[in-house]
């Protein structure tokens, strides 16, 4: 969502078109070899829709949101993926001016060949997610975000939130006990507005503990954009067995400013089923803080030392549809300001076609 | 925006909310469905075997499982996962194995 850009612009309207034509060849491209593959092996086409609120100091947009994403296997041991993000954006005009105003929003978030090499070894090419951190790959698609919005640090570490390039990831270790994973990226720089990235390196990795159901992982991420900055990061989640509470914290620092959040999330399928009026309930919390530690306003981070805390409850509806509701303080020198949002999210899942 | 518009959006919501509440129970099956296609309990459910427990580590550390999805798809879903949450060959093939027995 971070590589693309508002406007109604004659370029923007080519890049457009562009993004079209790139993901209908892409669509055409997997038809060829996909078309003959065995039947659990057919082309998918999921997401999120949603319609979405933002008040922000008083001024509320909304935003109607289409996050498709389509994968598509290529023989036994490739799939071609891809993830793009439309919304238009209803706004208050300002200023003296009454009614609202809106913009559209179209990108390809990314569009990757992965190749299964061996068990422990994927290669990945085109386009991806940058693997730093844990909310980037795992959490920003709408209808798995708790929240409306990223935590306030999202972007250290992530740049433009995708790389173009190669990666190479994979599961290094997996047994009963633990399992280890790792991802190791290099990205070039490029300004084309489909295909927005910096020039930088990095990788991730963490160890997964079945027993407790505990994630620790670091991140760092190398960038040489007009200034070489160092990013690193940890995160740690936990599920207690047997339970439906959930907590994901994680610390990222950058060489301009640093930040943490935590997240917990209850669901209350405890009482009497996931399936009932009160099991579809789920209150959600987190608290975050991020510190100025110098000027640097092309890190995506607030001018100012910022604290927020947000407290919301989603409720899971039957048919893969959650409504969620928040309410967030934030608390910062340039101002305090109350942040609501609400949204309507469905999930989609389903075969790109029909097959026998 | 004022507090009563905001308190009569959510109000909104909940109230497009209750029609689909009444049908709580209501489950889309089918004849043809795969082991995925039935609706599971799966926060409250206890891991069996190895697939399931691996399903239930992985996929539900970051998301709440699909109610329901093509057996044509059950091994497009487990290998776009096996990429993106790092799984070994063999915890793609017990999690596959789960979802179409």
């Amino acid at each position: 969502m971070l590589n693309g850009s508002y406007n109604s612009t004659n370029a923007q309207r080519r890049n457009l078109e562009t993004s079209i034509l790139l993901s209908g060849a892409l669509l055409i491209g997997v038809l060829f070899v996909a078309i003959q593959t065995p039947a659990q092996n057919t082309p998918l086409i999921s997401g999120g829709a949603g319609f979405l609120t933002n008040t922000n100091a008083g001024n509320t947009s909304y935003l109607p949101t289409v996050m498709p994403l389509i994968a598509a296997p290529l023989g036994s041991h490739a799939l071609a993926e891809g993830r793009a993000t439309l919304l238009e954006d209803f706004f208050p005009k300002g200023g003296d001016q009454s009614g609202y105003s809106h913009v559209h929003y179209v990108a390809l978030t990314y569009m990757q060949l992965d190749y299964l090499v061996n068990s422990h070894l994927t290669i990945v090419a085109g386009e991806f997610l940058t693997p730093f951190g844990s909310y980037n790959e795992r959490l920003t698609p709408i209808w798995i975000s708790n929240f409306e919005d990223a935590p306030l640090s999202f972007t250290l570490g992530i740049g433009t939130g995708s790389s173009v390039g190669g990666m190479i990831r994979g599961s290094a270790v997996s047994t009963s006990d633990y399992s280890i994973d790792y991802a190791a990226y290099y990205s070039a720089a490029s300004s084309n507005q489909n295909f927005s990235s910096q020039n930088s390196w990095g990788g991730r990795s963490s160890i997964y503990i079945p027993r407790n159901r505990l994630e620790l992982g670091a991140s760092f991420a190398r960038v040489n954009a007009q200034q070489k900055t160092n990013n690193v990061g940890v995160h740690a989640w936990w599920e207690p067995g047997d339970s439906s509470f959930k907590l994901r914290s994680e610390f990222d620092r950058g060489t301009h400013s640093q930040g943490y959040w935590m997240e917990a999330d209850y669901r209350f399928s405890r009482l009497g089923g996931s399936d009932t009026g009160i099991g579809r309930l789920e209150p959600v919390f987190r608290w975050q803080e991020v510190f100025r530690n110098s000027p640097d306003p092309s890190d995506g981070l607030p001018s100012a030392d910022t604290r927020e805390i947000d407290a919301g409850l989603d409720y899971h509806l039957p048919h893969e549809v959650r409504i969620n509701t928040s309410y967030s303080r934030q608390l910062s020198s340039t101002g305090n300001r109350n942040i609501w949002q609400t949204g309507i999210v469905y999930r989609f899942l389903f075969p790109a076609w029909r097959s026998k | 925006m004022t507090l009563q518009r905001r308190f009569a959006m959510l109000g909104l919501l909940w109230v497009f909310a209750l029609p689909m509440l009444s049908q709580g129970g209501d489950t889309p099956t089918g004849g043809n469905n795969s082991r995925g296609m039935k609706k599971r309990d799966h926060q409250n459910a206890v891991p069996q075997g190895d697939g399931e427990r691996k399903f239930a580590q992985n996929c539900s550390r970051c998301h709440t499982p699909p109610e329901s999805f093509s057996p044509h798809i059950s091994a497009t879903i487990v290998r776009h996962m096996r990429i993106r949450a790092s799984l070994s060959k063999q915890d793609e093939e017990d999690i596959l194995h789960f979802l179409n027995p």
